[in-house]
């Protein structure tokens, strides 16, 4: 045997483990690991060198155009529609049939992705952008940033336009008033929100009226209420403990509902002390007795999946959602569970608002891109799908309501639809809703985690105000950041 | 060198350093760039801000922690994944002789170097959501079912902040001992028997053969499994943003530059400062790789 020893550098390659993955963009109140798309592993810097790939190739944003753009009937109509959880079928067989039936000589192009920024962010850098795109779901385009570029048609004519079906009315009078408001920037609207989500307190009617529960009209029956399903041996509460906006989500609607509306756009307009406002921060602690006492075991661990197979299988009662819960569950619960939400209840006599205050946010964001070829015609597809018929047959087919008003009224619904419908109806003029989350991703990331650790009861209400207010005070002294107000 | 034999050579890298210029250096150059400037992944001109990201970089709590756990986990996950992988290639190879024959020092040795190497042919994605229900804190989880069983009460370590990047750090050096168990044992079945017969002969056994002989000739494959262990802790990514809640959470307690930059440029759209974070990152990265590769450079042994 012989053991020669020479000089030599051991030669090292790159890890095998990949280490960049695309995970999906939490969106929406939607479930997120749902869509979460786990594809296409990068290598270690692979967002950077993603980014890089699209690095913009010059050309300066169009100064903004007076007048509505003018429709070309012979021109094109690309269309792309998010894949998410309400698939594209709606747009093939609801939406585009309407539009060609009215302009055949439109040259209408129906694309589906799951992953619009991804698909389409080429496209905008590049000039060359579709005509209407349903910005949504994992990988949605920032919309303040598309907005802040110019790339974005003003609806301003849209809502000005007579309505499909009925020419003396205009569009602006069938649809949800704060949906149109939630689509400006700046005070223009430039985003379409279709869909309209409600938020409540979720359980199993059938369930409630058999043991003899019903829902509380005030904070204190509430309590009483999660008592005496604990004594029963079920849990009372819980929410999608990972992803802790289900639970920052009654929060704030109940600080509104003890404040008055004033208290969200304070915090979305990043007011100074807005988070530490007296009834935030008694909504927070209000919830954080519930985390204390009434939660289900486990919750801070579980994820959206988890907690809500829990209910349908009879561990927990009650859970806030938004309406697409019934939706999502089809296939787990079990027959006859009998979805029904109620809306938060009174918090104590001195309430700024009344009995029956929800909290509803209009959402699927659909855009029509400045620069497109065709920005008429995508104003004409918004408008048509804003007709009464295509937004009733469009809640049948996907069970998610719209913000045109009243089409749903009289439609067959699933009984948890149904009674979110029937809350929204009852609610009237009282519907709150907060746009943070969308304008300051950081700032709702922060929330979040301290809401989970309000919850758990790591930090206490007052703790919990103080951590968000930071954020607050820290992206308004942050001059990178674009500002929004409502 | 002479002219041909030059023009032979070019004419073979041609192609892998295009390649590689395009799709990895330019990449990385243009990164540099961008690190320098406020894009936000869309707009057509970006604003040149200076050092201004880095500047940020050093008051931002959040990454400043995710930098800290990156550097907990460069110190932990190689000496943990390499302690474990040697103690079990030396139980499962014995004194070199016994594994060239097939068998092993102990019984079954070959079926067990198939169930250590098994986590490293599971993607990692697959194996943070393996671990994300194992460790879930109710009475259904795989961990906390036998537990509960048993009288215990439920543990959840993902839920809690204290515990949860330890929970990542199990995962990691889970994950990745299988495939060192494989690489030091065929390591170990290299060196050449007499040396062990040799140092028997002048009685050492067990332990001592495995410090006196077996590990000092092991040099050359453990500093390779350093480094890269070490790359890899400090540009974990899959098993924090899949297996964790909130996605380096809870509260933050599990975040990691990787993911950092990945939120930054694709929730927040701040592409600038995401790059300015990956510049920091490859840095890291590359200057632990050299400093390591440097430090531990000697002279190699090589068999006959």
């Amino acid at each position: 045997m012989t053991v020669t020893v020479r000089h030599e550098r051991v030669i090292v390659n790159s890890p095998s483990l990949p280490s960049g993955w695309r995970a999906g963009r939490r969106t929406g109140w939607r479930g997120v690991s749902r869509r979460e798309l786990l594809r296409g592993a990068l290598a270690g810097l692979g967002p950077l060198a993603l980014s890089s790939c699209a690095f913009p190739v010059g050309g300066a944003p169009p100064t903004s155009t007076a007048g509505a753009p003018r429709l070309d009937e012979d021109g094109p109509l690309e269309i792309w529609i998010f894949d998410g959880g309400l698939g594209d079928d709606y747009a093939r067989t609801i939406h585009e049939p309407l539009v060609a039936a009215r302009f055949p000589r439109l040259r209408i192009s129906h694309n589906a992705t799951k992953e619009i920024s991804r698909t389409l962010q080429p496209r905008f850098v590049g000039g060359d952008p579709p005509e209407v795109v349903d910005d949504s779901g994992a990988g949605a385009m920032d919309l303040g940033a598309l907005v802040q570029d110019g790339q974005l048609t003003d609806l301003t004519p849209l809502y000005d336009a007579p309505s499909w079906d009925d020419p003396s009315v205009t569009v602006r009078e069938t649809v949800d008033p704060m949906a149109i408001e939630l689509g400006g920037y700046g005070g223009r609207p430039y985003v379409m929100n279709y869909t309209n989500t409600v938020w409540g307190i979720w359980y199993s009617r059938p369930l409630f009226e058999a043991r003899g529960w019903r829902p509380p009209r005030t904070w204190a029956r509430f309590l009483d209420l999660c008592e005496e399903i604990r004594r029963s041996g079920m849990a009372p509460f819980t929410y999608a403990g990972t992803h802790p906006q289900y639970i920052y989500e009654p929060i704030l609607t109940l600080a509104a509902k003890i404040g008055g509306r004033r208290v969200l756009t304070d915090i979305d307009n990043l007011a100074e002390g807005a988070w530490q406002a007296e009834p935030v921060r008694r909504a927070a602690a209000a919830f954080a007795e519930i985390g204390a006492r009434h939660l289900l075991e486990g919750t801070a661990g579980l994820d959206h999946v988890q907690t809500q197979i829990a209910q349908n299988r009879g561990l927990v009662a009650m859970l806030p959602c938004g309406s697409w819960l019934e939706n999502e569950q089809r296939g787990s619960a079990p027959d006859g569970f009998g979805y029904a939400m109620f809306p938060l209840p009174d918090f104590g006599p001195s309430d700024a608002m009344p009995y029956g205050t929800l909290h509803a946010q209009p959402g699927e964001e659909y855009i029509v891109p400045a620069r497109s070829a065709n920005p008429g015609a995508g104003l004409e597809y918004l408008r048509a799908m804003l007709s009464r018929r295509a937004a009733g047959r469009f809640t049948e087919a996907v069970s998610t309501l719209t913000v045109v008003r009243g089409a749903a009224d009289g439609l067959r619904l699933e009984p948890g639809l149904e009674s979110a419908r029937a809350a929204l109806a009852a609610a009237g003029g009282n519907v709150v809703t907060f746009m943070f989350r969308r304008w300051y991703s950081e700032l709702h990331d922060e929330v979040a985690a301290a809401s989970g650790q309000l919850m758990s009861g790591a930090i206490s209400a007052d703790r919990w105000a103080e951590r968000a207010q930071r954020k607050a005070d820290a992206l308004r002294a942050d001059p990178s950041v674009r500002k929004f107000t409502r | 060198m002479n002219q041909h034999r030059r023009r032979f050579v070019a004419g073979f890298l041609a192609v892998p350093v295009t390649l590689y210029t395009v799709y990895v250096l330019s990449p990385c150059a243009q990164a540099l760039v961008i690190a320098l400037t406020d894009w936000r992944g869309v707009n057509a001109v970006p604003r040149f801000v200076g050092a201004d990201n880095f500047r940020r970089l050093l008051g931002d709590e959040v990454f400043l922690r995710a930098a800290g756990h990156n550097l907990l986990l460069l110190a932990l996950v190689p000496p943990l994944t390499i302690g474990l992988a040697l103690l079990f290639a030396w139980l499962l190879t014995g004194d070199g002789a016994a594994g060239r024959t097939g068998g092993g020092a102990v019984r079954g040795a070959g079926f067990y170097r198939v169930v250590f190497f098994f986590p490293q042919v599971l993607a990692v994605v697959l194996v943070a959501v393996l671990f994300r229900q194992i460790l879930r804190p109710d009475r259904s989880g795989m961990l906390n079912g036998p537990l509960t069983a048993l009288g215990f009460e439920p543990v959840g370590p993902l839920a809690e902040t204290r515990l949860a990047l330890w929970a990542v750090l199990f995962v990691l050096v889970w994950q990745a001992v299988g495939f060192y168990v494989v690489l030091f044992s065929a390591a170990i079945v290299s060196i050449p028997r007499e040396l062990f017969e040799a140092a028997a002969i002048d009685g050492a056994r067990g332990g001592r053969l495995f410090l006196r002989i077996t590990l000092p000739l092991l040099r050359d494959t453990v500093q390779a499994g350093w480094v890269y262990l070490g790359v890899a802790a400090l540009d974990v990514f899959a098993v924090v943003w899949v297996m964790t809640a909130e996605q380096g959470g809870p509260d933050h307690s599990t975040t990691v530059m990787a993911a950092e930059v990945y939120r930054n440029a694709f929730h927040y759209s701040r592409f600038g400062y995401a790059c300015a974070m990956g510049v920091v990152l490859f840095a890291l990265t590359t200057g632990f790789a050299v400093l390591v590769l440097r430090l531990t450079r000697r002279e190699r042994i090589e068999f006959r």
